[in-house]
Formats: structure tokens, C-alpha cells, sequence
């Protein structure tokens, strides 16, 4: 049966892994490939890095990154941030990337999305989406939630899976930080409209959290950051929780 | 030693990366005189299967690879090379296992591509020596090699049961991605290198 994965997601600055990260056996908390590596060791299914990197020389460090975590990872991983053309995407592939994600780059250009999918496959092209409820209506945002577009969250995704995602990573900007809980109705909605795998994103603040996103909606998966990296909840702890509700995970 | 045919279908640096860890020395194969310098042959591949048969076609190893004796694993669309056909962009593939690569069935109320960790059911097997049946591994695609008992030495199940590991002779394949697979799949990678 097919598991549903639990990712934690590590904001990347300049090839260093930024936000605390509190475990207690980590000589560096900013070494990514340390930091993945623990989390593939604790029994994370899969990581997503996100590139939060202003400058230009970002592409470098990224790829230098994406190399260093590949040669020593043995789970799949999804590199987020930057990327805006094939170009980009060819050289996190060479690197070693298995996924990329993109996000406000798919929103300006949407046939991104289809070029992606034609070059590489739709298993490498994950879309992500910010959301957030305005006026009743749910709104796809750009810039971390502070950019409102013109684009219904439930019509973006759509469109999105007929170009060629291969895979939607869904994050409720209502949700995001408030720890109270993943948006369940939405997420939901979304996972039963459309014919490819979703990732739930925003709200995780306990495991009873991440049992009712799985045990309520049709969700594959779950992201979290903060409550992993604080160490608030062990990803062991977690899927031992998890299956005994009778959810199907890796352990 | 293993070879890994370049035929420039997809990223290898994973696989690489793998058998660096392993400890298992590897080289690239771009002619066919370098199988030679050889023990063991892995055929990769991610992306769509027909414009991976174009590539290995350009190649030219294609009647090569089939007259191989020694041990060859094909690793997820390098796996489905091997069958006879594939409904992804309806081509004719190297034949050397008679097996038909399918596309997955909406119908049956699954999403495609199948992406993520699911357990495999092992037969007794080299291959998988030292891996436990049910052990999880890493799938990520949207077509699949029917289930035969004759050459399938692994299943798994998603909407039905298909084939997540076949064997004819010295052809192995596997559907998931060994290389993303945490310990199993590095020790499948490891079982392979010893085959005989």
C-alpha cells in the first residue's frame, strides 16, 4: 500500500539551512547535508529545500548544495525557489534534484509548467501554491502571502494539472505559523478535484494535526518545518502515531 | 566493476552517488566495446519512455545490450526498455523480456504517477537477499510492467498489482528507484554488484 509521506521542508540561504533547528546530536544546524541527512535518519519520506537566496549568485551555491545533498541521501528530495526557466531545472536535475517546485514563476508564465513537464517528465514538476481566503473566495498569493493574484486557488490548480504538474504542494497562508492545524476543507476539495498527488502545507503545530489531514481529507502527503526542526515532534514518534490510527506510513 | 549505459535519458548523479557510498567503482558506457571493461551493466532512465528508446536507438547498443550474458539491471523506465512495448507514445521497445508496459488506470481511482513509498512483495530472489518482504521502496511513475509470474520476481500493488521487480535470464528490472530507497534499495544495489 501506497505510504503517506511526512516532509520536512528547510529553508536554504546561501547554501546554509537557516531557521533554528534544535536537535541535540547536530554539529551544525546550517549544514544541509548534515540536516537532511538526521532527517532521513529519523524516517522522513522525502525533503523539500526552498531557496530563500536574494542574490544573483544564487544559482551556484544552489547547485554546489543540490550536489552535496545528493551524494549523501538516499531519499528522494524537491529543491523550490528561483526557478524560472528549463535551464535552471536542467541543472538541478544534473545535480541530483529529483523534483523541482515552482511557484510565482508558474503563475507569471503557466506554459512553465508545460514545458517542464514535456522536458522532464511530470514526476519532476511540483507546483506550488500559496492560499489564502479572501472575501469568501480562496486566492492564489504570491511573495509568502503578501501578493493577492487575480487566480482562484481551486481554477490555478486545475489549470495547473492539465499542463503538466505532476504533483501540487498546498499551503494555506491562514493556516501558516498558527500551528492550529492544517485547512482540512480545502485541502480536501482539492485532493478529490484533481487526479494527482497533494501535498498539505501550513498549520502543523501537533501530531493530532497530521492524523486529521490524513484520516480527513485525500491528501498524500504532509510538510512541516518548524515543529520538526524544533524537535517538537520526532518523525519516529509521529509515524508510530500515525499507524496506529491506522494510516499507512514507512517506518 | 558496474557500467552504466550513457545513452543521455535522464540524471544519473543519484545513482552514482549511491554506488560511490557503497563502495561499488563504476564507469560510463557510451560504445559498445566499453561493456566489455564491465562485470555488471545498469541501464537507467527517467522521463518518457519512447523518447528513451529513440535515445538508446541513436545509441546503437541496442542489439548489444540484448546479446549481454552478464548480469544487466534496468532501474525504472530502463526497466520498462526491456519489455517488448510501451502505450507511452505506442513504441516498440528492445523486447528482451515479453512484457507489456501499461498505462496506469485512473479508473481505478488512484492518482497518477504513483509517487511515493509503497511495499513490495518479494519472491525468493538475489536480488533481494537480506530485504524483508513488505520492505518499502520509492516509486515514481505513471506506466507499469503487467504482473507475470513467470518473470516477475516482486509485485506491488496500486490500483492492481503490477510488477515492481522482473528477472529473465540476466536481466533484472526494477520499477522503483533503488537509489532513493533509504537501506533497502542500497542493498539491492549491493546484491546486484555480487550477482554472479
Amino acid at each position: 500500500m501506497l505510504s503517506k509521506r511526512i516532509i520536512p521542508c528547510l529553508d536554504v540561504k546561501d547554501g546554509r539551512t537557516v531557521k533554528g533547528v534544535n536537535f541535540v546530536d547536530l554539529k551544525d544546524a546550517g549544514d544541509p547535508v548534515e540536516l537532511a541527512w538526521q532527517y532521513a535518519q529519523q524516517g522522513a519520506d522525502e525533503l523539500v529545500f526552498l531557496d530563500i537566496t536574494a542574490t544573483h549568485e544564487r544559482r551556484k551555491t544552489m547547485i554546489e548544495m543540490v550536489k552535496s545533498v545528493a551524494r549523501q541521501l538516499n531519499i528522494p528530495f524537491t529543491i523550490g525557489g528561483g526557478i524560472t526557466e528549463i535551464a535552471d531545472a536542467e541543472a538541478l536535475l544534473n545535480a541530483g534534484a529529483d523534483k523541482i517546485s515552482i511557484n510565482s514563476a508558474a503563475v507569471k508564465n503557466p506554459q512553465l509548467i508545460a514545458d517542464l513537464a514535456k522536458v522532464f517528465g511530470v514526476q519532476f514538476v511540483v507546483v506550488a501554491v500559496d492560499t489564502k481566503l479572501v472575501g469568501g473566495r480562496n486566492m492564489v498569493h504570491l511573495n509568502g502571502g503578501r501578493l493577492i493574484t487575480e487566480l482562484e486557488t481551486e481554477k490555478w490548480i486545475k489549470q495547473a494539472e492539465e499542463l503538466g504538474a505532476g504533483e501540487i504542494l498546498l499551503t494555506s497562508m491562514d493556516h501558516d505559523g498558527t500551528k492550529q492545524g492544517f485547512d482540512c476543507n480545502l485541502l480536501q476539495t482539492i485532493s478529490q478535484m484533481i487526479n494527482i498527488p497533494v501535498i498539505a502545507s501550513g498549520g502543523a503545530g501537533k501530531i493530532e494535526h497530521f492524523t486529521e489531514v490524513f484520516t480527513t481529507t485525500g491528501v498524500d502527503a504532509a510538510l512541516a518545518a518548524s515543529v520538526f526542526h524544533f524537535g517538537e515532534i520526532p518523525i519516529p514518534v509521529l509515524k508510530n502515531e500515525l499507524k496506529k490510527h491506522n494510516i499507512p506510513v514507512r517506518l | 566493476m558496474v557500467g552504466i549505459v550513457n545513452y543521455g535519458a535522464g540524471n544519473i548523479f543519484s545513482l552514482t552517488s549511491a554506488l560511490s557510498r557503497l563502495g561499488i567503482t563504476y564507469g560510463m558506457i557510451n560504445s559498445e566495446v566499453e561493456f566489455d571493461l564491465y562485470s555488471h551493466i545498469i541501464i537507467p532512465g527517467v522521463g518518457h519512455a519512447g523518447a528513451a528508446m529513440d535515445k538508446l536507438n541513436q545509441s546503437g547498443l541496442v542489439d548489444k545490450i540484448r546479446s549481454l550474458t552478464k548480469p544487466v539491471l534496468g532501474i525504472c523506465v530502463g526497466m520498462q526498455l526491456l519489455t517488448d512495448h510501451s502505450e507511452e507514445g505506442d513504441v516498440t521497445l528492445t523486447n528482451i523480456i515479453p512484457l507489456q508496459t501499461k498505462l496506469f488506470d485512473k479508473a481505478l481511482g488512484i492518482k497518477i504517477p504513483h509517487m511515493g513509498w509503497n511495499n513490495v512483495e518479494i519472491k525468493n530472489n538475489l536480488l533481494f537477499e537480506g530485504v524483508e518482504n513488505q520492505t518499502q521502496f520509492y516509486f515514481v511513475h505513471s506506466y507499469f510492467i503487467e504482473y507475470n509470474p513467470t518473470f516477475g520476481i516482486a509485485t506491488a500493488d496500486y490500483g492492481q498489482e503490477y510488477s515492481a521487480a522482473i528477472q529473465k535470464d540476466n536481466f533484472y528490472g526494477v520499477q522503483f528507484h533503488p537509489e532513493k530507497s533509504g537501506a533497502a534499495g542500497e542493498r539491492l544495489l549491493l546484491n546486484f554488484s555480487n550477482l554472479k
